[in-house]
């Protein structure tokens, strides 16, 4: 198969507030990099530079009664749902007023109807069991899961796809295609296509190739709803670019690789389109970030007893 | 009442009292009503709730997570315990670890039922006893059926914990009567140990003096209560049993004063050897009595080896009433 490529998205910037949350997510992600580069951070992270917009496009879908499942790269995911940096961050760095007390870290983080795991392919067959909740108690919510093209090497993925179409189950599946598991690029780990898994279950498919938000809204808008009243579990395939390393300092990709994923980031198109208002709403949400990052660097660290 | 009907008539019980309950696993709906048949006519009274699945222990053991992690109390029948390995990742990465990973008490109302051990002939692959690997995993409980546990009350208590618990079932159990200890002994409960259900004990008139204490769970009760009735009447040799409900985290503070008397302490199981659930038991014994003891706890179990399909293959492996009684007699020589 071929690497996936994002189609241009127009010159035309997402409405303020899209714009201001995909900057918030790249600005807070550059600050991690940042922070463990000066050896601040605790144990790991991923980041998930480049596939900002895909969360920041489905928050316009997503209800407060709808479930999100993310994974090890869920700052945007979080970010999306809840614009709350400083929890996020005080959880990643073991500060007070941590979403999970610094239990969690970056992996792992559970908030009202937001859970993520660390583990790849596990949060499908429970994202199932939300799903199947749902339709008995709150029709029309669905769950929405966040998986990879990494993910689909994981049994787990089929056990549940196949729980979801026959029991038609509200679940929506977000597959952020990168091109690349950890470091091992998509055409060295999947045979076949994300297309022919899902409809091979007979679950909908649909391919987003833009990265415009609104449009993206615009496609998937119909096809959610079907998730939601008829039971039809949906795959939507996102071809995006993860801009930086795995994790951190772990990027082994050759630099036309790296440069091609730069070529594609909605970052430089709308500092190009709209140089005005792009860097003024860039400044504020790099200043918002700043701020945060000093203001909790400055919290006394997590309380939590391990025997509570 | 026979084991497996008071374990059903426990699943009724379950299901009718609590409208968010589900019992989910493959082939438990009627006709069939299960490989052992212990979900015979759930399905014919709650069928929105007792629902039967694809072949997919993984998936259907993380849809149950799903559903306890909305608040729903899910039930999970693992066809054969073997199976749960199968699911070791959704037990243990996700229904045990959503407890507390997330920095505050999720609870998770959620059982995994595991038909485990042998001597049926089932062969290496559907005979085990796979207990002593969950043992020690943070968030997780670990209870074995008995036939001196009421089903209903040991169900009602591991959903009551909030916490997933895997609950092992010997499948010889599940013909067997209940409460039956034969006609030369008696039984009782001890209070806060083994699980709010409290370890069962089997003596022969006085439960705190005995020459010897036998430690074992549900699936050992008849070969250990064999080896009972024949030490006393070939030997004079008074033993009390205790079998506890829950198996981890064991609480050993009640039974220390009889442990403290008794001239040797042993822990029986089915298990193969090496890393046993018994060890962990014997450990926390002789942190506590290590002072009071004549000799270290002795562990009985099976031996190091997959368990052959040939009966008399199976017998040289697995713990036999033999293998206890003579375990007794060595326990005492000295």
């Amino acid at each position: 198969m071929t690497e996936p490529s994002v189609a241009l998205a127009g010159s035309t910037l997402p409405a303020g507030d899209d714009l201001d949350l995909l900057l918030l997510i790249r600005h807070f992600e550059l600050a991690l990099l940042d922070l463990f580069g000066r050896g601040e951070l605790n144990g790991t992270t991923h980041t998930c530079l480049g596939q900002e917009y895909v969360p920041v496009a489905l928050r316009g879908l997503l209800g407060e009664a709808d479930h999100v499942f993310s994974n090890h790269r869920g700052h945007g995911h979080y970010l999306a749902r809840f614009q709350d940096p400083a929890g996020l961050l005080a959880e990643i760095m073991g500060r007070e007023g941590a979403v999970c007390r610094g239990v969690g870290g970056s992996q792992h983080i559970l908030r009202d109807r937001y859970v993520s795991t660390g583990v790849q392919g596990e949060s499908l067959p429970v994202a199932t069991g939300v799903a199947l909740h749902l339709k008995r108690t709150s029709p029309g919510a669905l769950a929405c899961v966040f998986i990879g093209d990494g993910t689909w090497g994981e049994g787990a993925v089929y056990e549940a796809l196949n729980l979801a179409a026959l029991w038609r189950l509200p679940l929506l599946v977000v597959v952020e295609h990168n091109g690349i598991a950890q470091s091992t690029p998509t055409t060295r780990q999947m045979s076949g296509t994300v297309r022919a898994r899902a409809q091979a279950f007979g679950a909908r498919h649909h391919g987003v190739e833009t990265s415009d938000v609104a449009a993206i809204r615009r496609e998937l808008a119909p096809l959610v709803s079907e998730v939601r009243f008829e039971g039809r579990p949906l795959v939507v395939e996102f071809a995006t670019h993860r801009l930086g390393p795995h994790s951190k300092g772990d990027d082994t990709r050759p630099p036309e690789v790296v440069r091609q994923a730069e070529a594609n980031d909605w970052y430089r198109r709308y500092a190009e389109a709209d140089p005005a208002r792009f860097g003024a709403a860039d400044r504020a949400q790099r200043e918002r970030v700043a701020a945060v990052v000093a203001e909790v660097a400055a919290r006394p660290p997590a309380g939590w007893d391990p025997c509570a | 009442m026979r084991v497996a009907e008071n374990l059903n008539a426990a699943l009724h019980a379950v299901l009718e009292a609590d409208p968010s309950a589900y019992v989910i696993g493959e082939d438990i709906t009627d006709p069939y009503g299960g490989a052992f048949k212990i979900t015979k006519g759930l399905s014919s009274r709650f069928p929105d709730r007792v629902l039967g699945t694809p072949i997919s222990e993984s998936g259907i053991t993380g849809l149950a997570a799903g559903l306890a992690l909305c608040g729903d109390a899910a039930i999970v029948e693992i066809m054969f315990g073997d199976f749960v390995a199968l699911a070791f990742d959704q037990i243990v990465n996700f229904a045990a670890k959503s407890v507390s990973m997330y920095g505050s008490h999720v609870p998770m109302r959620m059982v995994v039922r595991c038909p485990s051990g042998g001597g049926r002939g089932y062969g290496p692959t559907h005979s085990q006893s796979l207990q002593k690997h969950f043992v020690g995993v943070p968030g997780l409980s670990v209870y074995e059926m008995s036939p001196l546990h009421d089903n209903r009350v040991v169900l009602e208590e591991m959903l009551a914990a909030g916490r997933p618990a895997v609950f092992f079932e010997d499948k010889v159990l599940y013909t067997r009567r209940m409460h039956d200890v034969g006609d030369l002994f008696l039984h009782d409960h001890l209070a806060g140990s083994g699980g709010t259900a409290g370890a069962a004990r089997v003596f022969l008139e006085d439960p705190e003096a005995a020459d010897c204490v036998i430690i074992a769970p549900g699936g050992m009760v008849e070969r250990a209560v064999g080896a009972m009735r024949r030490l006393l009447l070939e030997q004079e040799v008074s033993c009390t049993l205790v079998v506890p409900s829950r198996l981890h985290p064991f609480d050993v503070e009640p039974l220390l004063p009889s442990l403290r008397r008794a001239r040797a302490v042993l822990v029986a199981e089915e298990s193969t050897a090496g890393g046993t659930w018994g060890s962990e038991v014997a450990h926390r014994i002789h942190a506590h009595l290590w002072r009071d003891l004549r000799r270290p706890v002795t562990l009985v179990h099976s031996a190091d080896s997959v368990i052959p399909t040939a009966l008399h293959l199976e017998r040289s492996v697995l713990v036999q009433e033999s293998t206890i009684h003579d375990a007794v007699l060595e326990a005492l020589r000295d």
